[in-house]
C-alpha cells in the first residue's frame, strides 16, 4: 500500500463510500474535486456534519438562554421596566420594557422546546455520535453519509422554521414545551396556539425525521462498521451511551409524530382526539369523546426516554474524559454497559410519573412509582463507578475534566430529589411547582449541558484541530458551575414553600410576596451565568482559527480517533484502518513504560484484556 | 442611537478581548512556555478549587436550609397532609445523606488525587463486591422507599367515604367556580352545552338532585374536621386545583371529571395564629407598606397550577375552613342555583 496517498483533507470528500466503509485498507485512488457546497454545505462528510451541527446548537443554544434571560429579568423584578426587554421584543411584547404575559409563556415554551430537543438532542447527539461514533469504532465514515446529510439539513430547516414562529404575529407556540391541548389545540385559548403552534408542530416533525435519519445510521454504523478486533466488549463508553440514544429515540420519537399529526387534525380538521365537552370563547364546541389525557400518554412515551436521550450521551462522554483524565480504567466497565442498557430499558416503562395527578388511574400511578423508583439503581452504580474511578487517580484537570467532575455532581444532586417526585403521594404538593423546575433543570439540563461542553472541549482537537484556550475555559466552568446551582438549588424551597412553575409573576396575590429574594438571587445567578457563556462563545470561535494547534493525541487517550491524523481525512485512516486488540481503557497498567496504551497495541503475550493484569 | 451605541461597544469589546488573548499567548511563548498546555500548577489550583467549591456549596446548602426552613412545607391543614409530610421529611433525610455524602467525595477525592509531577494512578479496573455493595443498598433502601410510599397513596387515593361532602369545583379562564351538592349530597346533572351567562357550570334543571345544589364564586367554606370530596372539571384546558396547604392537587380535565379527597384539620381562623404563618403575614405587609398596598390578611388558597393562558398566574379561590357551627350558618344563607328567585 503506498503512502503517498495519506493525508488527504476534506477536499476529497465523498464519492467513493464502498471503497471506504468497508475498511480493507485500501488506499484511495481516484479523487475528484468537490465544490464548496459539496465540501462545506451538503456535505456528507461525518465530521463536517458533526461541526454544522455543533455550530447549529450553539447559535440555538444562545437563542434560548437569552430567553430564558428576559424571563428571569421578570421573575427576579416584576413590573420593573427594562431596556433589554423593550429592545429585543419592542413595542409589542416589551412595552415600556415590560414583558407582556403571553410573550411570557411564549419565551418559557420556546427555551424549553430548544433547549430539550435543538441543544441536547440534536446538538449534543447530532455532533458527538456523529464525530466519534466512525472514529472510535474505525469505521471511514457513517454507514449512509447521504442519510447523514440529510439529518443534519432536516435539522437545519426544523430550527429554521423553530426560529421563524418567532416572529409570526400572534406569537410563538406558548402552552408550555409540553403543548398538552386543549390549551395547545385551541387558538381561542391562548395567542401562541395561532400559526405558531402549527409550526411548532412542523419544526418538530421535521425534527423527528432528523433523529431519526441520523439514529438509524448510528445504530448500523456501530453494529456493522466495527474495525476488526472491535469486539462490542472493547467499545468505548461514548459508543455504547450512543448507541442506546439512538435506539431509544428510534423507538419513542415516531411516538411523538403520531401525538404531534392527531394535534394537528384536532387543531384542523374539527376531529375529537383530544377535545371534549369544550366551551371557550362563548361557544360550545362539537368535538366530543377526546380525551387530553391520550394526548400526554403519547407525548411522555417520547418524553421520558427523551431525558434519557439527552443525558446517556453526556454520562458517556463523561466516562471517557473522566477516565483520560484519571489516568484510570473507568471503574465496573462492564457494571457501566448494564447500566447504560438497564436505563434505557426502564426509560420505556415509566413515562406515566409524569401525569399522577391528571385523574389517571392511581394504580396505574403505583406501577409507575415502582418502576420510576427502580431507575435508581443503575443511575446510583454510574455516580459511584465515577467516583470509585477518581479514587487514587492521576487526576489531570482539563477543563473537559472540570466539567465532567460538574456533571457527576449535578447527575446526583439532581438525581436524588427525584425520588421525592417519583414517589406519588409526595408528588402531590411539589408537582409542577419549582422544585421540579430545580430537579429537572439540575438532573437532565445541567449534566447534559456539563457533559456537552466538557466534549467540547475534549474533542475540539478533533473538531477545529486546535486546542481551546485553557484559562478562558477554567474560568467559563467555575463561573457556570457556581451560577448553576445558584440558579437551581434554592429552587427546591421555592417548590416546597408551593410556588407554582409557569407563573408570569408570583405577586399576583400576596401569599408568596416575601419569597421574591430568593427569585432575585435566582435571577441575579441566571444573568451572570448567563454572560458567562459569552466566554465560550468567545473561546469557541477564537481558538477555531487561531487557538494553537493541537498535537495528535494531547490528552494520551487510547481511543481510537486519536490514532487519525492531525488533519481533516477524508476516510479517517490515510491507509489500511486500524486493528484493535484492546479495551479503551487501559491506562495506567502495571508493567507499561506510558500510562496509556491505545487500542491499537497488541497485546503482550499472557496479558489479559480487559481490566484484568 | 442608543442602541447602536451599545452593539458598537459591544463589537469593540470582543476584539478588544480577543487581541488581549492574542497578547498574552505571545508573550508566553516568547517566555519559552507552550501557554496552553495544562501543567502541574493548573492540577493543583484547579484540585484546590474543587475543595473549596465542596466547601462553599455544602455551606450554601446549610445556610439555604436555615434561611428557608420556616417557608417550605407550611403546617399541613389536612389528616393525609400530615402523613405526606412525615414522608417527605423522611425522603429527604434520606436524600439529604445520599446528595451530602457522595458530593464530598467526588469533590475531596477530586482534589485529593490531583496529578503531581511524580504521581501514578492505581489500575483498578473492577471490584465485584463493592459493585455489588452500591446496587444492593440503594435497592434495598428504594424497596423502603416503595413500600412506605405506596401505602400512603393507597390511603389518600382510595374512595371518600359516603358521608363525605361532595364539592365541585370547576375550573375555566381564569377562575374557580364551586358548586355544592346540597341536603342531598349529590350533584346533579350538567352538560357544557347547556352554559349560558347566568348558568356557568352547565347545570341541568331537569334533574331532581341538583335542585339543592347551590355555586359560589369567590370563597369556598369547608368544615374542619369532615371529610371533603373535591370532583374537578373543567370548562376549557387543563388547569389543576392545587391547595398547598392541604397537599391537595389534582388537574381538572376538559371532558373528564377527576376526584381528590380530604380532611381539613386547621381552621382558618387557628392557621392566622400559627407562628410561620404571623411571621410571613408580618413580612409580606412590611413589603406591602413599603409599596403603599393594602395590608394582607392570611387565607388558604386554591390555586390553578397547570399553564392555562395569559392569566394563569392569577387564578385563585380563597378557601374558608369553618368551624362546624360557622359552615352550618353559611351553608344556611346560600340559596339553591334553580331556587324561585
Amino acid at each position: 500500500m503506498s503512502t503517498e496517498n495519506h493525508g488527504h483533507t476534506e477536499e476529497h470528500a465523498h464519492g467513493h463510500d464502498d471503497a471506504h466503509a468497508h475498511g480493507d485498507g485500501h488506499a484511495h485512488s481516484a479523487h475528484h474535486e468537490l465544490s464548496f457546497t459539496q465540501k462545506y454545505i451538503f456535505s456528507m462528510d461525518h465530521k463536517v456534519i458533526s461541526r454544522q451541527f455543533l455550530i447549529t446548537a450553539v447559535f440555538m443554544a444562545l437563542v434560548g438562554m437569552v430567553m430564558s434571560s428576559l424571563f428571569r429579568l421578570q421573575l427576579g423584578w416584576p413590573g420593573h421596566k427594562f431596556w433589554l426587554i423593550q429592545t429585543l421584543l419592542g413595542d409589542k411584547w416589551g412595552k415600556d420594557g415590560i414583558l407582556d404575559p403571553n410573550m411570557y409563556l411564549a419565551l418559557v415554551t420556546i427555551h424549553g422546546t430548544i433547549m430539550v430537543f435543538f441543544l441536547l438532542t440534536g446538538g449534543l447527539s447530532g455532533t458527538f455520535s456523529n464525530l466519534l461514533i466512525p472514529y472510535q469504532v474505525g469505521a471511514r465514515d457513517m454507514a449512509s453519509g447521504f442519510l447523514n446529510m440529510l439529518s443534519f439539513w432536516f435539522f437545519a430547516l426544523s430550527s429554521l422554521i423553530m426560529i421563524g414562529s418567532l416572529f409570526v404575529e400572534d406569537g410563538p407556540a406558548s402552552s408550555g414545551w409540553t403543548v398538552y391541548p386543549p390549551l395547545s389545540a385551541l387558538p381561542q385559548a391562548i395567542p401562541g396556539s395561532g400559526l405558531g403552534m402549527t409550526l411548532w408542530l412542523l419544526s418538530i416533525t421535521m425534527f423527528v425525521i432528523s433523529a431519526l435519519l441520523g439514529g438509524l445510521n448510528y445504530i448500523i454504523t456501530v453494529f456493522n462498521l466495527r474495525t476488526k478486533g472491535m469486539s462490542m466488549t472493547r467499545l468505548p463508553l461514548t459508543i455504547w451511551a450512543f448507541l442506546v440514544t439512538a435506539i431509544l429515540g428510534v423507538l419513542s420519537f415516531p411516538v411523538l409524530v403520531s401525538a404531534v399529526v392527531l394535534l394537528l387534525m384536532d387543531r384542523t380538521f374539527g376531529t375529537s382526539f383530544y377535545l371534549s365537552d369544550i366551551y371557550i370563547g362563548g361557544q360550545a364546541l362539537e368535538q366530543s369523546g377526546g380525551s387530553p389525557i391520550l394526548y400526554q400518554h403519547l407525548f411522555w412515551f417520547l418524553g421520558h426516554p427523551e431525558v434519557y436521550i439527552v443525558l446517556l450521551p453526556a454520562l458517556g462522554i463523561a466516562s471517557e474524559v473522566i477516565s483520560t483524565n484519571s489516568r484510570k480504567p473507568i471503574f465496573g466497565y462492564r457494571a457501566m454497559i448494564g447500566s447504560i442498557l438497564a436505563i434505557g430499558f426502564l426509560s420505556f416503562i415509566v413515562w406515566g410519573h409524569h401525569m399522577f395527578i391528571t385523574g389517571m388511574n392511581p394504580f396505574l400511578g403505583s406501577v409507575f412509582v415502582f418502576t420510576t423508583l427502580l431507575i435508581a439503581i443503575p443511575s446510583a452504580v454510574k455516580a459511584f463507578n465515577y467516583i470509585t474511578t477518581l479514587w487514587k487517580g492521576n487526576i489531570k484537570f482539563t477543563p473537559a475534566m472540570l466539567f465532567a467532575i460538574g456533571l457527576v455532581s449535578t447527575f446526583v444532586t439532581g438525581g436524588v430529589t427525584g425520588i421525592i417526585l417519583a414517589d406519588s403521594a409526595l408528588d402531590i404538593p411539589v408537582h409542577d411547582t419549582y422544585f421540579v423546575v430545580g430537579h429537572f433543570h439540575i438532573v437532565m439540563g445541567l449534566s447534559a449541558v456539563l457533559g456537552m461542553f466538557a466534549g467540547v472541549y475534549h474533542w475540539f482537537p478533533k473538531l477545529f484541530l486546535r486546542q481551546m484556550n485553557k484559562k478562558l475555559g477554567y474560568i467559563h466552568f467555575w463561573v457556570t458551575f457556581v451560577c448553576a446551582y445558584g440558579v437551581f438549588f434554592p429552587m427546591h424551597f421555592l417548590g416546597l414553600a408551593g410556588v407554582p412553575r409557569r407563573y408570569y409573576t408570583n405577586s399576583a396575590f400576596p401569599m408568596f410576596d416575601n419569597l421574591v429574594n430568593i427569585n432575585e438571587l435566582i435571577s441575579v445567578f441566571a444573568i451572570i451565568g448567563a454572560l458567562a457563556q459569552f466566554i465560550f462563545v468567545f473561546n469557541f470561535f477564537y481558538s477555531m482559527f487561531r487557538g494553537p494547534k493541537s498535537e495528535q493525541n494531547p490528552w494520551h487517550s487510547n481511543t481510537l480517533e486519536w490514532t487519525t491524523p492531525m488533519a481533516h481525512t477524508h476516510g479517517n485512516w490515510p491507509g489500511a484502518l486500524p486493528e484493535v486488540y484492546r479495551w479503551p481503557y487501559d491506562y495506567s497498567k502495571p508493567g507499561k513504560a506510558e500510562d496509556y496504551v491505545p487500542q491499537t497495541v497488541p497485546l503482550e503475550a499472557g496479558e489479559i484484556d480487559g481490566g484484568g493484569h | 442611537m442608543i442602541t447602536l451605541l451599545v452593539y458598537a461597544a459591544i463589537v469593540l469589546l470582543i476584539v478588544t478581548v480577543a487581541q488581549l488573548v492574542r497578547v498574552f499567548e505571545l508573550a508566553s511563548d516568547l517566555k519559552g512556555g507552550r501557554s496552553n498546555e495544562v501543567t502541574y500548577r493548573d492540577h493543583r489550583n484547579q484540585g484546590r478549587m474543587m475543595f473549596a467549591f465542596l466547601i462553599a456549596f455544602m455551606s450554601f446548602f446549610v445556610w439555604q436550609i436555615v434561611e428557608y426552613k420556616g417557608y417550605i412545607l407550611p403546617e399541613a391543614a389536612s389528616v393525609h397532609g400530615k402523613e405526606i409530610d412525615w414522608l417527605m421529611w423522611f425522603n429527604m433525610g434520606l436524600i439529604t445523606i445520599v446528595f451530602v455524602i457522595v458530593n464530598i467525595l467526588l469533590f475531596y477525592f477530586a482534589y485529593k488525587y490531583y496529578s503531581r509531577p511524580d504521581s501514578k494512578a492505581v489500575f483498578l479496573a473492577h471490584n465485584n463486591r463493592l459493585e455489588m455493595v452500591w446496587t444492593v443498598v440503594p435497592a434495598v433502601v428504594l424497596a423502603v422507599i416503595i413500600v412506605l410510599g405506596l401505602r400512603l397513596w393507597n390511603t389518600i387515593t382510595s374512595d371518600a367515604s359516603d358521608k363525605a361532602i361532595v364539592i365541585e369545583l370547576y375550573a375555566k379562564q381564569f377562575d374557580w367556580t364551586a358548586r355544592y351538592s346540597g341536603k342531598d349530597n349529590k350533584l346533579g346533572h350538567s352538560n357544557y352545552k347547556l352554559i349560558d351567562g347566568a348558568n356557568a357550570v352547565g347545570m341541568d334543571s331537569l334533574d331532581p338532585s341538583g335542585a339543592d345544589d347551590f355555586v359560589v364564586h369567590n370563597e369556598l367554606h369547608i368544615p374542619v374536621g369532615k371529610e371533603v370530596e373535591f370532583k374537578i372539571r373543567s370548562r376549557d384546558v387543563i388547569h389543576s386545583a392545587f391547595m398547598p396547604h392541604f397537599r391537595i392537587q389534582m388537574n381538572a380535565v376538559p371532558g373528564m371529571t377527576t376526584s381528590m379527597s380530604m380532611t381539613p384539620t386547621i381552621t382558618t381562623e387557628e392557621m392566622r395564629k400559627n407562628k410561620d404563618v404571623v411571621r410571613q403575614v408580618k413580612e409580606v405587609n412590611e413589603i406591602r407598606a413599603s409599596k403603599g398596598e393594602d395590608p394582607y390578611e392570611f387565607n388558604f388558597l386554591l390555586m390553578c397550577n397547570k399553564i392555562c393562558g395569559a392569566s394563569h398566574s392569577n387564578m385563585q379561590m380563597t378557601v374558608v375552613v369553618d368551624t362546624q357551627e360557622q359552615y352550618d350558618a353559611w351553608v344556611a344563607k346560600q340559596k339553591p342555583f334553580f331556587a324561585k328567585k
